[in-house]
């Protein structure tokens, strides 16, 4: 029997906006499902500041629901928290697939994950170094070679920098790191996807931000979890939330809103065990 | 009227031999008098003009609102031609239906290697977020516009499937009217089945694929037009009007309680169904195109939630695709069984390489298509293009080779128009109008022809100085 | 069920065909002016620009105020918004945005209106063929007119309609009447100049009330009377007294129509109040031009809480 984790997570989101709303919608992506190693054993979202309108499952099977700001309000609140329950399976999936998904969609590059010159070019290379290599060893050390490239720090790309951009700059966050394993894993023939989720951390409760790695499809193995930022294969500290082919099919919260003015937004995270 | 002997006309089989479908009215014709149908049909000019039956130029104020030029002579079809296509027809659209709700969950067809993957991943028009949907009804394609050619006493073409949006439905309904106005007598002489009822008909075929509704109340039926601008304008509010239903644009629409409703002057209203002329790109700025300001932010989840029926479904575009439409035979057969009744115009696929060297061979003769284009635009036609044109096609086809398909040049068969020397030979095609439920499939006898006014010319599109007739389904 | 952008596209499709008949009918005033007197007098043209509340265009185009120059600025110069093809044009397309509202008849006179507008505005109007072109709007508006009575049902979409008319009406009526106030105080009866007489005569002509006025008053023409009777007779039908009862009217009806009280019917009552309690005198007292000022204000508040309160924007 694996190791497993019980976690304990509360996620808080807060907009602050600079005028009252008239008209906004906010998409979630914020429930984690049971499968793939991991149980959800209590799951609770609230909006304060706004209403929800709906849930749907999107077409990677995400638990989505649609909430409306409610018109005057200059603040909003999305509280989602919950108990997981997570198996060590060192980062392997598997090949079972939820939903109806082809595995052919997870091979086209998206506009955040195209491979330009950069992203050819370290992929090209990873192929050479490791061309008596297992497929997974080979993964291996592309991410190694990816979280050599690009260093982590926060504040430099946002979540329109694209794969190519964040390799150029060599900096960015756990998103561009997803992003940049994704554009050259399928550059070398693999299915790719993005995963938001959550990650205990070994040396703090409270965090700033969710987490994103990425998930990559071998024919040995189907699916296999890669956190290039950690450099470590997902194990029962990850709690996966949602999955896409990149950020904007997996983001936890997509907004549109009507009119002018600034807004803020704040995230408060724990995760403890 | 001399014939073109080259091409089949419907109307004459010689200089005194005419079409049995045609006979009633040519007695009538021949003993009419030529001025006064001439000028019949500048009243029928001013009648459309005064109802505002134009498109608009795009790009052009409003002071170029076009008329589409209306032939006051109509096309006829006999009950026994009109059974065959309406069976080919309803194949086709039930085959499209299947083969979309397929495309969207298991794709059977793939995996059973009946069409190329590529076909599907190629596609601009696939739809990623339909996927796992299931649309109310299982009805992808609500309404279809499916063009026919005809090139023999027997020979009918599909050359496009129009699942996506087809227009020109009001031009149907408006060009009856007229002739009825103008002609009442013809009608009283020959058994001409009426079409009047398609709005009716609209309105049924949508309500039956509403969502479930608690309560009897009847489900709420909208249009989603882009605005007065849309060259499409006049249809979406005759279609509205006609069939009863609120003419909405963004501005009215947002999300209530989960649903998408519309601002009344009594607040706001939810709409079960949406008949939306907006293309799939503008239709959520949440979903597709952020910057569309023609959509409805948070449509596709409350889509998804099972809360409303978008007409057509998001996504249908990919049976649109040209390079699919070379498969349309095998489609029907995969999910029908059967052969398919109606023919399909031999297509060269350009992404395949002899294919491509075949075309490059014979430009002369083809007629070389852009896979998603419509409109009659980016499109080459062989025999009546210049050297230079062909040559400048030719580059672009060996660039992007995948871009194009090639089909023979179809001797489309003619119908007569009342030009100034009397009754003169043009080449038409048709476009049936299809309505699908999920309890049937109803196809209003008719349709709209399309005629190249210009001699010889084989251009039907209405931006491209195609004209209209009435197109008469004869009675048993 | 009425969507709220539809019944503001109502309102202003009937405040634009309002809008572009008080400019012909300006124009006919001024035209007829122009015939009974000896000279071409530019002062009178020029106040009917004025009086039309188009000065400031027509002086940024021209230097002089010519009869040529005045007729084609006001029916159909490119340069000037407000002129009638513009109108006729903005009364139209916001009649192709509600059309599913409209009677076929209704929405049929209003395109063939622009359309026949369209070919009579063309090419330059001269002093010559003006007046046909004035009678070929006149009689257009009133198919209009006529296709609304007729054929349109008496519910919401009518209601919204007839308010678009009168609220721009009411509007149209205190304006001439301000433009001439000054001619129109009761000291100027004294004055009794020629020209005051002119004056008078082109303010009834400009809402087309010589006739009836002199009917009513047998000839008795003085400033007073011509106030009283565009102000307050409630049997005249461009009176501010007569507007304001007609969208007392229609608010009314929505009020029935939908059941509930909005903050627009409150709005109406207060202007009825002071408007159509008050006597001649005592609008004298106030100052003419001050009560005319708060007419217009009041009117203008009102036409905005309609937007408001029946949904007409997001």
């Amino acid at each position: 029997m694996a190791e497993t984790k019980t976690l304990s997570i509360t996620h808080v989101t807060t907009y602050t906006y600079d005028a009252p709303v008239f008209y906004a919608l906010q998409q979630l992506r914020l429930i984690p499902r049971t499968g793939h190693g991991q149980r959800v054993l209590k799951w609770n979202s609230t909006v304060t500041g706004g209403t929800k309108q709906l849930f749907f499952t999107d077409q990677f099977v995400n638990h989505s629901e649609l909430v409306r700001v409610d018109s005057g309000a200059s603040r909003v609140e999305i509280v989602s928290e919950g108990v997981v329950e997570v198996e060590d399976r060192q980062g392997v999936i598997g090949r079972q697939t939820a939903g109806f998904a082809p595995l052919w969609l997870f091979e086209e590059s998206t506009p955040r994950t195209a491979a330009g010159n950069n992203v050819r070019h370290l992929a090209a290379q990873v192929r050479q170094e490791t061309e008596d290599a297992s497929e997974i060893d080979r993964l291996h050390h592309l991410s190694r070679a990816i979280a050599e490239a690009v260093r982590y720090e926060k504040g430099q790309t946002d979540s329109e920098t694209t794969a190519e951009m964040a390799l150029t700059a060599g900096q960015g966050v756990c998103q561009d790191h997803a992003h940049v394993m994704i554009a050259a894993a399928r550059h070398l023939g693999h299915p790719a996807r993005y995963i938001s989720g959550y990650l205990l951390m070994d040396d703090q409760v409270t965090q700033d931000a969710s987490h994103a790695w990425c998930e990559v499809w071998t024919d040995a193995l189907g699916w296999i979890g890669f956190d290039v930022s950690n450099g470590i294969c997902p194990d029962a500290r990850y709690v996966r939330v949602a999955t896409g082919r990149d950020y904007a099919d997996a983001a936890p919260i997509m907004g549109i809103r009507q009119g002018a003015g600034g807004e803020d937004l704040h995230v408060s995270l724990q995760v403890q065990q | 009227m001399t014939n073109d002997p080259s091409c089949f006309d419907e109307m004459m089989l010689g200089p005194d031999r005419v079409r049995a479908p045609y006979q009633s009215y040519f007695d009538w014709f021949s003993q009419d008098d030529v001025k006064r149908l001439r000028r019949k049909a500048g009243e029928a000019e001013a009648f459309f003009r005064r109802i505002g039956i134009t498109f608009n130029v795009y790009g052009q104020d409003e002071a170029d609102e076009r008329l589409i030029p209306f032939d006051i002579v109509p096309r006829i079809i006999s009950a026994r031609e009109w059974a065959r296509l309406e069976r080919g027809i309803e194949q086709r659209v039930r085959a499209i239906n299947a083969f979309l709700h397929d495309i969207y969950h298991r794709q059977e067809i793939l995996r059973a290697g009946r069409i190329p993957k590529e076909i599907i991943t190629g596609n601009a028009a696939f739809t990623p977020e339909m996927i796992g949907v299931s649309p109310p009804g299982g009805i992808y394609t609500h309404i279809a516009g499916v063009d026919l050619v005809r090139t023999g006493e027997n020979e009918f073409f599909v050359l496009e499937d129009n699942v996506r949006t087809p227009s020109g439905v009001s031009y149907m309904l408006e060009n009856r009217e007229t002739m009825l106005q103008m002609f009442p007598e013809l009608f009283q002489r020959m058994n001409v089945r009426p079409v009047s009822a398609y709005p009716q008909l609209l309105r049924r075929s949508l309500s039956d694929c509403a969502p479930p509704r608690s309560g009897m109340d009847a489900p709420v039926l909208a249009v989603l037009t882009p605005g007065i601008h849309n060259s499409a304008y006049f249809e979406h509010a005759f279609l509205a009007d006609q069939m009863g239903a609120e003419l909405v644009e963004s501005q009215d629409l947002r999300i209530e309680h989960g649903h998408v409703a519309m601002r009344t002057t009594q607040g706001y209203q939810r709409i079960d169904v949406l008949y939306r002329r907006v293309d799939d790109a503008y239709l959520d700025p949440l979903t597709f195109n952020p910057e569309s300001l023609l959509g409805v932010p948070g449509i596709m989840d409350v889509y998804r939630a099972g809360n409303i029926t978008i007409a057509n479904a998001p996504g249908t575009g990919i049976a649109d695709d040209k390079a699919l439409y070379s498969y349309m035979p095998d489609i029907i057969e995969f999910y029908t069984g059967e052969r398919a009744i109606l023919k399909n115009v031999p297509t060269w696929r350009c992404s395949e390489e002899d294919a491509l060297a075949y075309v490059l061979e014979n430009l002369g003769e083809l007629v070389v298509k852009e896979v998603h284009g419509s409109g009659g635009y980016g499109m080459l036609i062989g025999p009546t293009a210049s050297k230079k044109e062909r040559t400048a096609f030719e580059a672009k086809l060996r660039a992007k080779p995948a871009n194009y398909i090639a089909q023979p040049t179809l001797a489309l068969s003619t119908v007569p128009i009342l030009a100034k020397s009397g009754l003169a030979p043009r080449h038409v095609d048709l476009r049936p109008f299809v309505l699908a439920s999920p309890n049937r499939i109803d196809i209003t006898p008719g349709g709209l022809t399309r005629v190249a006014l210009k001699k010889g010319s084989l251009v039907v599109n209405s931006s491209q100085g195609g004209g209209t007739k009435d197109t008469w389904v004869l009675g048993d | 069920m009425l969507l709220g952008r539809t019944a503001g596209g109502l309102f202003w499709m009937f405040r634009y065909l309002e809008r572009t008949e008080n400019t012909a009918r300006l124009l006919e005033a001024g035209w007829h002016m122009a015939l009974t007197r000896d000279a071409e007098d530019s002062n009178e043209w020029q106040s009917i620009v004025t009086t039309a509340g188009m000065a400031a265009a027509y002086d940024a185009k021209y230097d002089e105020y010519n009869p040529t120059n005045v007729i084609n600025f006001l029916l159909r110069d490119r340069d000037n918004p407000s002129c009638v093809m513009a109108t006729i044009g903005l009364a139209r397309s916001n009649a192709r945005q509600v059309r599913t509202a409209l009677s076929s008849e209704v929405w049929e006179a209003t395109n063939e209106c622009w359309i026949a507008f369209k070919q009579a505005l063309a090419r330059p109007v001269t002093e010559r063929t003006l007046h046909d072109t004035l009678t070929l709007i006149r009689n257009r508006i009133s198919m209009v007119r006529g296709a609304l009575h007729g054929t349109m049902l008496r519910n919401d979409i009518f209601a919204f309609s007839r308010l678009g008319t009168f609220v721009e009406r009411a509007d149209n009526t205190a304006r001439i009447l301000d433009v001439k106030y000054y001619v129109l105080l009761p000291s100027a009866a004294f004055v009794g100049s020629r020209m005051d007489n002119a004056q008078w005569e082109v303010i009834l002509r400009s809402v087309s009330a010589e006739r009836s006025y002199r009917w009513l008053h047998a000839g008795d023409t003085n400033p007073r009377g011509i106030t009283e009777f565009l102000v307050l007779d409630a049997r005249m039908p461009r009176s501010i007294a007569f507007c304001i009862g007609q969208i007392q009217h229609y608010l009314g009806q929505l009020r029935q129509e939908y059941g509930t009280e909005a903050e627009s019917h409150t709005l109406i009552e207060r202007l009825a109040d002071q408007v159509l309690t008050r006597d001649i005198e005592a609008i004298f007292q106030i100052g003419l031009h001050e009560f005319l000022n708060d007419v217009i204000r009041d009117n203008q508040t009102l036409a905005r809480q309609i937007e408001q309160d029946f949904r007409f924007y997001g």
